[in-house]
């Protein structure tokens, strides 16, 4: 793929950024290889026939003097069968295969194609020869794991001269196109530009929730498909726990896990135990619907830079075929500092924090390519890619200019805060300061698929929480016997809310999952009683008998009840209105 | 031999800017500097621009002048002698010996920079290792091929427990092959004094590899401090199956050596002045622990930090924080308290320590039992908290039983003598036995069927 005619030659060498002179016919963005190591870098700036490299591999033995090939093409990914239960760095190289060949650690100028080129799939086509086909058409498909059925599309318009059924290679034709002029063969292997969005029909309104199994998120701040988000959280809040739970349970069918500038352990976390994990949709591994991207901190930082790109760009091909596909990306802050290094490099004037004055336009840009689309294509087919972001702000403080950026384009918002972590109250979401911009839309949906009552019921639980701040402030300066029985009443449910709904064990067999029907039966259990203690006591109920209840132990162990046998949950039920009423009768 | 260069155009701190430079001089590349007076420095190249190439001295700047200083590019990195009769000898900063002791014969030279650990190459830490210390055991539990720093603040004892973990880890049933290496970056000679005359009391000297740059050494030299202690950690660990503890002290001080070069460079600075790369840099540090898949050995790091003004959120811990898998903060109060270790236990945090305790690991009852003692301390330090403010009159009887427990549990459980080992058995028992003072029904987080088993025996 290298065209050594277009040669150049280094003239300078800082870090991870390279100059080069001689570069005519260099266009921004382009691929080069650099000296006889063929180290990769992308092309970032152009000044007359001098062009800036950034190298997506470690520099040291660099020197002037030294040649760059220009590749002439744009940083690209490759797309087509195998990507799922692959595990990449930044640029789309396959570590485990990178381990076979050089060893434990990563070395230089590692020039291994991202797909396997031998292993053989097999095709069904699912257009005929003769039939007239549009750019995204879906021409075949290859079943890729038990869960990916991974659908060919088509790139250009056209007339099919020629199909065939059968186990090919990535690279050996499948189908011969005619389009205006000339016949094209078509192979499974696609490569895309990793900066550029990938092209469809239209941007539809995200209506249906994306299910995380999460309670805090599907309840009170839930995402859509097609959604963005942001994690915001010091260290130790709980960020990669809450990503990892998330990309376990999450409703989507195809995951992309992105590990940007983050610990090594932790990638190895996910690799040991997706492969091990059952989805609980389709009881198939976790691993056959994941594609992992792996840059660590202690992997170049330029190649960090495009890690985030990579991962959206397969994301989107995923999205293409018509599939709910979520993006993870943990954390945008390692990939905001790898910009800001580079700026910093290149000498341009910084702005906030040091980070490059483009900051905001490349983060919305980011962002902005997750959406629940109508697909290119024939078919109508939708797809959607939701983007979860990570952002690990200095100090945890908010006012970092990445959190403030990314803010600006995200649409929920969930705020990790140390204090509650230190509580042991996992996910350490703050519950009063985070948001879902998403609860309009997808009202409609809860009223269908869950329950009429949801909305409402959601909203009571929240409005208690609220109250319950704001009776804390109080019960702080004049002491909790102040407060009227209603309000310790609110205090009491807003407990249970916080520990018994809102607390949720990520590593617990059953606990870790919720599912919505789950979640609305426990949400319930716990309104329904705060509904009816308050009307007990109205009675003249004392409140210490009120809070003395055996049915107060069985709502705190509902969230252990398994999905299997949702039917105790009317059995609470009946005990909370039955003891709730036997008070009446001996107090009344 | 190679060219030697009379061309020094300008010496700014520790940068050197050499001219005219002819012959293909590489990133990253050695330096020599021969001085006048037949002394030499080193340093490295951290730009070249055509013919102008940028110096990075490793050593001080002194007595170098323009005219007659000459500089010589040796034409590879910067890298370490290794051999394995590395070990009981002491270095200074740049790996050169000042025990007295004759020059180590190298099996092979290693470049200080490493190379990063493939992801999929690396095995998860799961080996639980006993320090002998409750609080780190019981609570924030270390385990094998882990990084868990010290965040301490001036005048705490963070070298004693350093040294205390030193002498006393080891894993569980275990006779195994294992070392120390300490890399010591701008600490006092007492520090430093405190270290060695510790390994030798202990004879854990010859198992020990010592790395010393002092507080009135270069400064700059503490920028390869660690890179060696960690080479030569990795050489133990992974070309001689040994299990390598590695204790690097102070971190801050090296983070200030990479903010006088970055300050020297005129480069935009980040939050503190500190450089922007500097969470790049650090992870180039941090992460070079951990274990490999098929390989025997494991690198665990133990970097020791002061938090300037005790503050978590300064960027050296704060970025440290968030590269390491957790951190034990140590707690002022609790050492004017004569509390010894002084671990702060409610946001210290060890992230591994799920996978390295339980059944065949440490105890079926640990996890259980950890997140209990953890929330019944919360409470017991909440409610000291409100005894403050309302009086202790306006407490319930069950919250004066947590502020009883809260006592107990920082003179009991995290105090512990500075050569006392405690067996993970110890440990477990002594939190149960703590345990027995709260009522039953308040031990939510512990399965029944172990408060029979194991409080019931506390009770005998």
């Amino acid at each position: 793929m290298e065209d050594n005619a277009k040669q150049g030659v280094i003239t300078k060498v800082s870090g991870p950024l390279i100059i080069a002179s001689g570069m005519q016919g260099a266009r921004m963005y382009d691929v080069v290889r650099v000296s006889e190591k063929r180290l990769v870098g992308e092309i970032i700036e152009l000044r007359g026939d001098n062009v800036s490299v950034q190298v997506y591999e470690e520099t040291a033995g660099l020197g002037p003097g030294e040649p760059v090939f220009n590749t002439g093409r744009p940083l690209s990914v490759e797309l087509g069968p195998g990507l799922i239960q692959s595990i990449y760095d930044g640029i789309q190289r396959p570590l485990d295969i990178i381990r076979e060949k050089t060893g434990d650690h990563i070395t230089r100028g590692i020039d291994i194609p991202a797909l396997d080129r031998k292993k053989k799939w097999g095709f069904i086509p699912l257009v005929k020869v003769g039939d007239v086909i549009s750019a995204g058409d879906i021409l075949g498909e290859v079943q890729e794991t038990p869960v990916i059925n991974h659908r060919i599309l088509a790139q250009r318009s056209g007339v099919i001269e020629d199909i065939k059924e059968g186990e090919f290679t990535i690279t050996e034709t499948i189908a011969v196109v005619r389009t205006d002029s000339k016949a094209e063969e078509i192979q499974m292997l696609q490569h895309w530009p990793v900066r550029k969005e990938r092209p469809y029909h239209k941007k539809l309104s995200p209506n249906i929730p994306l299910i995380t199994g999460q309670r805090i998120v599907d309840t009170f701040f839930p995402i859509a498909r097609g959604g963005t988000s942001c994690i915001p959280g010091p260290f130790g809040s709980g960020k990669t726990v809450f990503q990892h739970a998330l990309s376990k349970w999450c409703d989507a069918q195809v995951i992309i896990y992105c590990g940007c500038g983050e610990r090594g352990n932790e990638m190895t976390d996910v690799l040991m135990e997706f492969p091990e994990l059952d989805d609980p949709r389709t009881g198939e591994k976790l691993i056959k619907r994941t594609v992992l991207i792996a840059n660590t901190s202690d992997m170049p930082v330029a190649a960090r830079e495009a890690s985030v790109y990579t991962a959206i760009t397969i994301a989107e091909y995923f999205r293409d075929m018509g599939y709910i596909v979520s993006l993870m990306a943990d954390s945008t802050s390692r990939w905001a500092e790898a910009m800001r290094e580079m700026s910093g490099r290149l000498e341009e004037m910084p702005g906030e924090e040091g980070y490059p004055a483009y900051l905001p336009t490349r983060i919305a840009k980011f962002y902005e390519r997750a959406g629940k689309v109508a697909c290119l294509g024939s078919d109508n087919r939708e797809g959607s890619l939701s983007v979860i972001g990570a952002i690990s702000p200095p100090g945890g403080d908010l006012s970092d200019p990445v959190v403030q950026a990314t803010l600006k384009v995200v649409q929920v918002f969930w705020s990790l805060e140390d204090r509650l972590a230190y509580e042991r109250h996992f996910p350490a979401i703050n519950w009063l300061t985070s948001y879902s911009l998403y609860i309009d839309n997808l009202k409609d949906y809860f009223k269908e698929a869950i329950g009429k009552d949801w909305t409402l019921m959601q909203q009571e639980a929240m409005t208690i929480l609220q109250k319950e701040s704001e009776l804390k402030e109080i019960a702080r300066l004049v002491g909790i016997d102040a407060l009227s029985i209603p309000d310790r009443l609110i205090l009491e449910t807003a407990k249970s809310i916080r520990e018994d709904f809102l607390h949720q064990n990520a590593f617990h067999e059953i606990d870790g999952y919720t599912s919505f029907a789950k979640q609305y039966k426990m949400l319930k259990l716990i309104i329904e009683f705060h509904h009816e203690r308050g009307k007990a006591i109205e009675r003249g109920i004392s409140f210490d008998a009120l809070t003395s209840l055996k049915v107060e132990e069985e709502i705190a162990r509902a969230k252990y009840i398994p999905e299997k046998r949702l039917g105790d949950f009317d059995k609470i039920e009946a005990n909370l209105v039955a003891q709730v009423k036997s008070l009446r009768r001996k107090d009344g | 031999m190679a060219k030697e260069y009379l061309t020094i155009k300008e010496v700014v701190g520790p940068l050197v800017l050499v001219d005219e430079i002819t012959e293909g001089v590489k990133y990253d590349e050695l330096v020599e500097l021969r001085l006048p007076n037949g002394e030499t420095r080193r340093g490295k190249v951290l730009e070249i621009d055509r013919e102008l190439v940028l110096v990075q001295l490793f050593e001080s700047s002194t007595g170098i002048n323009i005219y007659d200083s000459r500089v010589r590019f040796l034409g590879k990195g910067i890298d370490l002698a290794v051999s394995q009769d590395l070990l009981g000898r002491v270095f200074d900063g740049l790996g050169k010996p000042i025990d007295g002791g004759p020059r180590v014969l190298p099996e092979k030279r290693m470049d200080i920079n490493g190379a990063p650990i493939n992801p999929y190459a690396r095995d998860y830490p799961s080996e639980f290792i006993q320090t002998g210390i409750s609080v780190i055991d019981g609570l924030n539990t270390l385990v094998r091929g882990q990084k868990l720093p010290i965040f301490s603040g001036a005048g705490l004892p963070h070298p004693q427990i350093a040294a205390q973990v030193a002498r006393q880890a080891r894993v569980l049933g275990k006779e195994e092959e294992f070392a120390v290496v300490f890399g010591a970056m701008g600490i006092t000679f007492e520090e430093s004094d405190y270290f060695i005359s510790d390994f030798r009391r202990t004879g854990a000297i010859d198992r020990a590899i010592l790395f010393i740059n002092l507080a009135d050494d270069p400064t700059i030299e503490r920028l390869a401090t660690p890179r060696m202690a960690l080479t030569a950690a990795e050489f133990l660990a992974f070309d001689h199956g040994m299990h390598v503890l590695v204790i690097l002290s102070d971190m801050t001080n090296y983070c200030e050596a990479l903010r006088e070069v970055s300050a020297a460079r005129k480069e935009v600075p980040g939050r503190r002045g500190y450089p922007g790369y500097m969470y790049t840099d650090l992870a180039s540090i941090y992460e070079r622990a951990g274990r490999i898949k098929g390989k025997k050995g494991s690198i665990t790091l133990m970097p020791i930090l002061t938090m300037p003004e005790d503050d978590k959120t300064h960027p050296i811990p704060d970025l440290t924080g968030y590269i390491t898998e957790g951190q034990i903060i140590l707690n002022r109060q609790l050492h004017k308290k004569g509390i010894y270790p002084p671990i702060d236990v409610l946001p210290s945090l060890s992230r591994l320590k799920d996978k390295g305790i339980g059944k065949d690991k440490t105890r079926e009852d640990h996890s259980d039992l950890f997140n209990q003692l953890f929330a019944a301390y919360a409470r017991g330090k909440e409610t000291q908290e409100l005894a403050v403010i309302l009086g202790e009159a306006a407490l319930s009887d069950a919250d004066r039983l947590f502020f009883a427990f809260a006592d107990r549990f920082e003179a009991e459980y995290i105090c512990q003598n500075e050569n006392e080992e405690r067996s993970i058995e110890e440990t477990l028992d002594l939190g149960w036995k703590l345990l027995r003072m709260l009522p039953k029904a308040e031990l939510k987080r512990v399965r029944q069927a172990y408060i029979e088993k194991y409080l019931k025996a506390q009770e005998k």
